[in-house]
Formats: C-alpha cells, sequence, structure tokens
C-alpha cells in the first residue's frame, strides 16, 4: 500500500504543478493580454476612487475641482463652466475620458508623478489624491474675452501671449460650451450658440492681411527689402492670371513698404511674396511655428497646424505650383491658419524676434504645497534678428496711429499690430476680421490676436481691433 | 529534537506571519502603525499555544509539521479576510478558529481510539449522504450561484458537504479495509480481471452518487472533489491503476453528458471556455466573476500589489467587482495582492500538509488507518485543486472552500475535524513505530 501512497503523492504533486503553471499564465505568462483586455475596468474603477487635482487660474481662481461623490468617488466641477470649458477641457473619470488639458496633464491630476513609499509586496501608500495644476490663464481677461464676443453675438476667438515667457494668459473661443453637463452639451442648442469644436486652436482661417506681418518679415529678414523700400502699388494687379485689388482704389505710384503695411496694400505685398519666392517664405513660415502642430502644452490630437492646404485638407509646401504665391503672401488663396498661429506671429516681433512655445501650465503643485513641476519657458525658434524685429516694430506701430489698426488706440495704450479682413465669400460680402499686435511698443508686455469669423463686410480694424485693444489694456492693468 | 518541541519552533513563524501581515494592513489602511496588529499576533499565539499544549499532552507523537502548517494557513486565511472584508468577518473567522480548536479537542477525547469508528461505518455512511442531501431539500436549501451546497437554518447558514465528505472517507476506508482483498482479486473478463459484483457494487454505488450529486448539487467540482477522493482510497487499497482510469474514464463521460444536458452545468462550462466573451461577461450567472478573477490575479503579477491593493467593489456603489472575494475567490485575491509568489507559496503549505498526511498514512500499521489518513489528505488536496483550479480556469468553477484560509464556519470546523482525525492516525502510527 505504501507505492501506491507514493505513486499517489506523485498525483497529487502533478496536480499542484497545473495549478502553479496556470498561475503563472495569469500572472505572468498572459498578463499583458490581461489588462489590456477591453473587458478588464480596473484601472479604471482604481482612478475613480483618486481625487483629481484643480486646475487654478493665475489670478488663483478654480477652474476644475473633484466633488465628493457617493462611495468615496469623487466627480469633476468646473465653477466657470462655458468661460474655461474649452480651454481646459473636462475629464470624465469613470470613462478614462479627457480631454483639452486635463488629458495633457492627466498625469500630474491623477497622482500618477507622485512616488510614494513602495516595497516589494508593491506600493504601501497609494495615491489617494492628484496634484494640482495651476495655468497662466487669466480668469479677468478671459471672462472679458467672452463678454466682448458674447454681447454681439461673434463668432470667433480671442488669444494673448506674454511674449517673452509664452504663458498663455486668454485662451477663448465662441461659442463655448458647458462641461458641467456634457450629456446635453450642444444637444439642444443650434452650433452658433454651442460648440465643443475648439477654434481657437483646430479653427482653419485665411489670415488676410495680419498675414503681410509674416510676409514683410521674410522681406526685411532677407535682406531683399527695407522698410524704405520703394515698390509700385497700382490699382489692380493681374495675379496667377487673375486681378488682385486694393481697398484703397487707384494707382498709389511708388510707395514703401511701411507705407503699404501702414495702408495694407495688396498688390505691393503680393509682388513682394513673389520676388521672396515659395523658398523663402516657406522657410520664415516654418520659423514661426506655421506646418507644425502648436507646441502648446495640450493633446496634439486637438490642434491642427497652419499653412497653406488642398481642398482636400492636405498642406502644401509654399513651392508647390497649387500655391497661389501672391495672394498667399497677403494671407489669402489656400491659406489657413489658426488664431493661435496669429498670436505667436505678434507674439515674436514683440520678443525681438524670438518665438517662445506658447505655454498653458505654469506649474503642477502636490496636496501638501511643494511644487512638483515647474513649466519652465522654452525657446521654439529665433524667427528673425532683433533688427528686423524692431523695423517691423515701427511698422505695425504705424499701423494702429495712421493706418487701418486706429480703432485699436484706447487711452494710456501704446499698441503696435496688424489688421486684417479675408474675404471668406464672395456671397453676401462675409469676410473673417483680424486683428493681431502687442503693447507697449516699448518693452512689450503681451500680445493678441482676435479673430472673428463672417462678419459682413467684416473690416479687422473696425471690428477686431477694439476687442484686442480691451483685452490688452486689462492684462496689462493686471501687470502683465 | 523532540517532536512537541519542534512543533513549538514551527509555530512560531505562523504567529510571525499574523503579526507582520496584519501590521502591513493596518499601515496600509490608515498609514500608521497601531499596537491593534501586536495584540491580534499575541492572541492568535496564545491559541496557538493552548492547541499546542493540548497535543503535547493528549497527542504526545502526533506528527509535529501538520498543526503549524494549519496554524500558517489559518493565519494567512485570517490577514486575507481581514484586508477583504474588514474587523467583523476577521473577528468572526477568529472565533470559528476557537470553536475549531475546541472541536479538535473534542474529537481527540471522544474519538481517542478511533477504530472504534469502524462499529458505525454504515451509519456514517447514511448521515454523510443525508448531508449530502440536505441542501436540496426545498425551504432549507439555498442555491448559491447556481449550486446547492448550503443549508440556511434561522440565524445561522451551514454547509453541510464538508462534513460529507469526512464520513465518506471515513466509510470508505473501513469498507475497503473489509472488501480490498476481494476487490482485487476476481475473475477474469476478456483478459480483464473483473472483482466480484457483490464488492464492485457499493464502489459503483459511489460513481453512481456522483453523477447523482452532479445532477442535484449542480456541481461537478465537488463532485470531482467527493469522486477523487473515494478513488484514491479505492487506488490505495487495491493497487489498481485500472479502477482509477476506468473510473475517471467513467466520471469524464458521465460529467460530459450531464454538462452538455443541464443547462446549469453547461453555463459554467461556458464560462470555463469563453469567460471573455462579452454576452456571457453580462449574463446573469454568466463570466462576470471569472473573468474579473483572471483580470484581478493580472494586476498581482510575481510579486502582487500589496495588502489590500486588489479592487473588490466598483466604486460609487456597493456592488462586488469580484463577488464571493473572501470565501470563493480568495485565491485570485491572494495573488492579486502577493503575487505569484504569494500564491505559489500558499500552493506549497497546502502541498506540505497533504505531504504529512500521506507520510501519517505510510507509517500506519493497519489498513484502515492507513485509507483513512490517505483519503482525507487526498480530500484536502482536491479541495485545493478544486477551487484553485476553478479559479485559475483549470476546471469549471465550484464553489467549495479554501481549506483553513476562505471565511466561513462549516469549513474551519470541519477541517478541524479532519486534522483532528489525521493527529489520532499519526499519534498511533509514530507511537508503533517508536515500539
Amino acid at each position: 500500500m505504501n507505492r501506491s501512497i507514493s505513486r499517489l503523492f506523485v498525483v497529487v504533486l502533478l496536480l499542484f504543478a497545473v495549478l502553479i503553471l496556470f498561475t503563472s499564465r495569469w500572472t505572468v505568462i498572459n498578463r499583458g493580454s490581461l489588462q489590456a483586455n477591453s473587458l478588464n475596468k480596473i484601472d479604471s474603477y482604481a482612478s475613480l476612487k483618486i481625487k483629481r487635482g484643480e486646475i487654478l487660474s493665475a489670478d488663483g481662481k478654480v477652474l476644475a475641482r473633484s466633488k465628493a461623490a457617493k462611495g468615496s468617488t469623487w466627480t469633476r466641477h468646473y465653477p466657470f463652466g462655458p468661460l474655461f470649458a474649452q480651454a481646459i477641457g473636462y475629464a470624465i473619470p469613470d470613462q478614462s475620458n479627457e480631454i483639452g488639458l486635463e488629458q495633457y496633464r492627466n498625469d500630474a491630476l491623477s497622482g500618477h508623478l507622485q512616488t510614494g513609499l513602495s516595497s516589494v509586496f508593491g506600493s504601501l501608500h497609494s495615491a489617494t489624491a492628484g496634484d494640482d495644476v495651476s495655468t497662466n490663464l487669466s480668469y479677468k481677461a478671459q471672462a472679458q474675452a467672452r463678454s466682448l464676443l458674447t454681447a454681439r453675438g461673434y463668432v470667433g476667438s480671442v488669444v494673448a501671449i506674454v511674449p517673452q515667457t509664452g504663458a498663455v494668459k486668454v485662451l477663448y473661443s465662441s461659442p463655448s460650451y458647458n462641461d458641467n453637463d456634457l450629456n446635453n452639451a450642444c444637444k439642444h442648442e443650434s452650433s452658433s450658440e454651442c460648440s465643443q469644436f475648439f477654434t481657437a486652436l483646430e479653427g482653419r482661417y485665411p489670415p488676410g492681411s495680419t498675414f503681410k506681418v509674416v510676409t514683410a518679415t521674410a522681406a526685411l529678414d532677407s535682406g531683399k527689402y527695407t522698410p524704405d523700400s520703394e515698390i509700385n502699388a497700382p490699382g489692380v494687379l493681374t495675379v496667377a492670371g487673375k486681378p488682385l485689388h486694393n481697398d484703397l482704389a487707384g494707382d498709389l505710384g511708388e510707395r514703401t513698404l511701411t507705407y503699404a503695411l501702414t495702408n495694407s496694400i495688396n498688390t505691393v505685398f503680393a509682388q513682394v511674396g513673389l520676388k521672396v519666392g515659395g523658398a523663402t517664405m516657406q522657410k520664415y513660415m516654418q520659423r514661426f511655428g506655421f506646418y507644425s502642430t502648436p507646441s502648446l502644452d495640450y493633446p496634439a490630437d486637438e490642434m491642427t497646424a497652419s499653412g497653406p492646404r488642398t481642398s482636400a485638407g492636405s498642406l502644401l509646401p509654399m513651392t508647390s505650383p497649387k500655391v497661389d504665391l501672391g495672394r498667399t503672401a497677403i494671407g489669402q488663396a489656400n491659406l489657413l491658419v489658426t488664431p493661435l498661429q496669429m498670436a505667436e506671429v505678434a507674439a515674436t516681433v514683440a520678443n525681438g524676434g524670438v518665438l517662445m512655445q506658447p505655454r498653458l501650465t505654469s506649474q503642477v503643485v502636490n496636496q501638501d504645497g511643494q511644487v512638483v513641476q515647474r513649466i519652465k519657458p522654452a525657446v521654439y525658434d529665433r524667427v528673425m534678428s532683433s533688427t528686423t524685429a524692431s523695423d517691423l516694430t515701427q511698422m505695425m506701430r504705424d499701423v494702429v496711429e495712421e493706418g487701418t489698426g486706429q480703432a485699436a488706440q484706447l487711452d494710456g495704450l501704446n499698441v503696435a499690430g496688424k489688421t486684417g479682413t479675408a474675404t471668406v465669400s464672395e456671397v453676401g460680402d462675409l469676410d473673417d476680421a483680424w486683428f493681431i499686435g502687442f503693447a507697449p511698443v516699448k518693452n512689450p508686455k503681451i500680445a493678441v490676436a482676435v479673430e472673428l469669423s463672417d462678419i459682413p463686410d467684416g473690416y479687422g480694424g473696425k471690428y477686431a481691433a477694439p476687442i484686442a485693444a480691451q483685452v490688452m489694456k486689462t492684462l496689462l492693468a493686471e501687470g502683465q | 529534537m523532540k517532536p512537541r518541541n519542534r512543533e513549538l519552533l514551527a509555530l512560531i513563524p505562523a504567529a510571525l506571519l499574523l503579526t507582520a501581515g496584519l501590521t502591513a494592513v493596518f499601515v496600509q489602511q490608515s498609514n500608521r502603525l497601531s499596537t491593534g496588529a501586536l495584540v491580534y499576533g499575541a492572541v492568535f499565539l496564545g491559541l496557538c499555544l493552548a492547541g499546542h499544549i493540548f497535543i503535547r499532552i493528549a497527542l504526545p507523537d502526533a506528527d509535529p509539521y501538520i498543526f503549524p502548517l494549519v496554524a500558517v494557513l489559518a493565519c494567512f486565511g485570517l490577514v486575507m479576510i481581514y484586508t477583504i472584508a474588514g474587523t467583523t468577518y476577521a473577528r468572526q473567522q477568529a472565533q470559528w478558529f476557537v470553536i475549531g480548536l475546541l472541536l479538535l479537542g473534542l474529537t481527540v477525547v471522544i474519538c481517542r481510539d478511533y477504530r472504534k469508528l469502524e462499529e458505525y461505518r454504515y451509519l456514517i455512511m447514511i448521515v454523510s449522504l443525508v448531508l449530502l442531501v440536505l441542501p436540496r431539500v426545498p425551504g432549507l436549501g439555498e442555491q448559491v450561484n447556481g449550486a446547492y451546497l448550503a443549508i440556511k437554518l434561522p440565524g445561522i447558514a451551514f454547509q453541510p458537504t464538508e462534513f460529507a465528505k469526512i464520513g465518506l472517507v471515513v466509510f470508505l476506508a473501513s469498507y475497503l479495509r473489509d472488501n480490498r482483498q476481494a476487490l482485487a482479486s476476481g475473475r477474469k473478463v476478456l483478459g480483464y480481471r473483473v472483482p466480484p459484483l457483490k464488492q464492485l457494487g457499493p464502489v459503483l454505488l459511489l460513481w453512481g452518487m456522483a453523477m447523482v450529486l452532479l445532477i442535484l448539487l449542480h456541481d461537478i467540482g465537488s463532485s470531482l472533489m467527493f469522486y477523487g477522493g473515494l478513488l484514491a482510497v479505492l487506488y490505495v487499497a487495491t493497487n489498481r491503476g485500472s479502477f482509477v482510469l476506468v473510473g475517471t474514464i467513467a466520471f469524464a463521460v458521465g460529467s460530459w453528458y450531464l454538462a452538455t444536458h443541464i443547462a446549469h452545468i453547461d453555463y459554467r462550462v461556458e464560462a470555463w471556455l469563453h469567460p471573455f466573451r462579452q454576452s456571457l461577461y453580462d449574463a446573469p450567472l454568466g463570466s462576470f466573476q471569472l473573468a474579473n478573477a483572471q483580470f484581478t490575479m493580472a494586476q498581482g503579477g510575481l510579486f502582487g500589489q500589496g495588502f489590500g491593493q486588489a479592487l473588490l467593489t466598483i466604486p460609487g456603489g456597493h456592488l462586488p467587482y469580484l463577488p464571493a472575494a473572501q470565501t470563493d475567490m480568495i485565491f485570485a485575491v491572494i495573488v492579486s495582492e502577493l503575487g505569484l509568489y504569494g500564491g505559489g507559496g500558499l500552493l506549497i503549505c497546502y502541498l506540505l500538509l497533504v505531504w504529512r498526511g500521506f507520510k501519517t498514512a505510510t507509517l500506519a500499521r493497519d489498513s484502515f488507518s492507513k485509507l483513512m489518513a490517505t483519503g482525507l489528505s487526498a480530500i484536502v488536496a482536491l479541495q485545493v485543486f478544486v477551487i484553485v483550479g476553478g479559479v485559475t480556469r483549470v476546471i469549471p468553477l465550484t464553489g467549495v472552500t479554501l481549506p483553513f484560509v476562505s471565511y466561513g464556519g462549516s469549513s474551519i470546523l470541519a477541517n478541524f475535524v479532519l486534522v483532528a482525525l489525521l493527529l489520532l492516525v499519526s499519534d498511533r502510527a509514530r507511537r508503533q513505530v517508536q515500539a
């Protein structure tokens, strides 16, 4: 009998070997595929118990906070709703669904940046609360931008950047949506009153004459022109086989480049663009950030690159025969840009020719008040020499003082800028009204871009410039 | 070293394990050290000491490793139940341990000469069979997860199958001692030695009973446990592998037939084969529990996530993510929190316990003792295989307890009786060896 008992024990050994083998299968061998299984909700359930950190404005307002819900879970609440909905996005913890800054800073907000005490048995202390994220956004200026846009029912965007640091002070598009009520967001309203599409970063608009700043940069910095170069300014110029007109009627004779920018002379800048050439234009545009997804701390798939595009939407190089170089140089043809890109153009000139990477976040602070991560200013590129930048600054100052941008004049405000009136549709005469600029002219502290869509006879100088001036005034009063 | 002193030394790791485990849990839960862990550890050490002193007096020659191994398993279970279900459950489980220890003492005193049990073998068999069928009595039985394994009396839920397994082993050991020669002989038919029908009858009856159990209790796993235990005893008694072979085939055919013809068994098999099928996952009594057990174990990896880190309830409500976490699914939680090493270590503890049981069987002089020790050890091994195999998807899931570890009074009490019988056999066998 004892031999049978020994054999029986061998059978038991084999059975237990199978158990250990199968346990290894689930814990080690097939671990990855089990954790990737779509039915596996453990991670998203675990994140429900973490109190997500707050998102704060630069002036200390709480833009997003976690509220206690049943069963020791948390829900997200946005005290200002539509005002910051697009800038910071939203998070739905139980669906592992995050958008915007909530997604970009998800690791910090959900506590995954934290390193706790751990042992061979795993972490002894698991994160129960995420870190707080401080943004550069100004509540006051953002609120003003929203009220200026919604008061007249404008569809458009306001972007404001600190030229020296890239800190984004205002990032607002109208219409916005209520991120506290996502199930009903934009359901019952027409698209002109509610939108989750963030036009400041994703919208593609013809920049119109504001792009002449880019063309002028290429012209001056490449040495082909000076501000005083005289160029023939005919009333009509044939570009790519079609006539191109100026807003000012009649043949203007020989005019300086400064005069042409001040009065936004299309026929001059079309010639300048053609003379500078596609390759040089492309080089300067790329330095400005065109052709790339913006370097903002925001999910890349929620932003779009600026540049000339085919009707199907793909980017075209400036040297392509499909690009109407003359009209692109005045911000028309198939050139499409985001409001953020044009704000970066203004900020570059304001910062002596150096483009800083735009930044929404200033720092990440943990629950003990310690700064976990400080987002330092970073240079994107030197776009032009400081001489070119100061020449351009003077030219843009003339625009506001005696040219198309006079509506940007406010008491005590010393603004340089450029207007834009981009033809969107010949039918109904709808235009995109633009203004880009910065203030004060000496030692600029803030740069802005304002874009208003589909305004009938929408001169940028008339519609966009006053909004830009108001926002800049508020930000300068705040000490920016 | 004397066996009792070895036992005493071996109890130290059990007490240390409990103290260290509870300390880790307290630290994890409140981020501070608490004297509670030390108090619990001290109380449990006291209980172990009491058990040890009793064995020292009553069973001085018993195997010195069985009791410490049981203590280690029990401590381990207590810590796990504390992390899973909290203080109330842990305290209840600890109370069951106290009662279990008393029952162990009672069994040792009453069955001092355990061979007297043979005289009552048919009574024991009938009582065991009644216990098995009891959960199916209308108004008394309670269906849990589709299987009938428990009865509910006012104020107490009771799993009679836990006791029935011991009774059946005792009966079979006694029956086979008398009939093993006859079973091993028999006439040759077509080159195969067929045992006399008279002696084969009860064995066939057992096969039939396993099948009836399958139908009545809707449960492949516990049928497998009973039937496997009986086959093991039969094999050792007759030394004929052909019995095991024929028996296994008969069981496989029977359960295959029943699984394909009884819906209740069929969905268990379906959940076992396709736990990640969305329709099965969402279905009531579907694969939700089993699939989540796989996910929970995957979280553990090699070293585990640490005590108390497994996700057991769905946040925001009271719905369990892993139903029956402190009973049927406790192995999944152990693997999740302590990893493959923790789960493997636990299995090795069981293996050592089973090894000491078999060792006792080999030392015993008389057939009844040998067969009983073999049967009791085999049934512990099979119970572990059935539940751990169910959780890790070696076989379809069955709701039996993990001996000494799972939460549940019936299981603890029955297993302490089982240990008492093993210790009795061991004490007598080793005394005879020494003499």
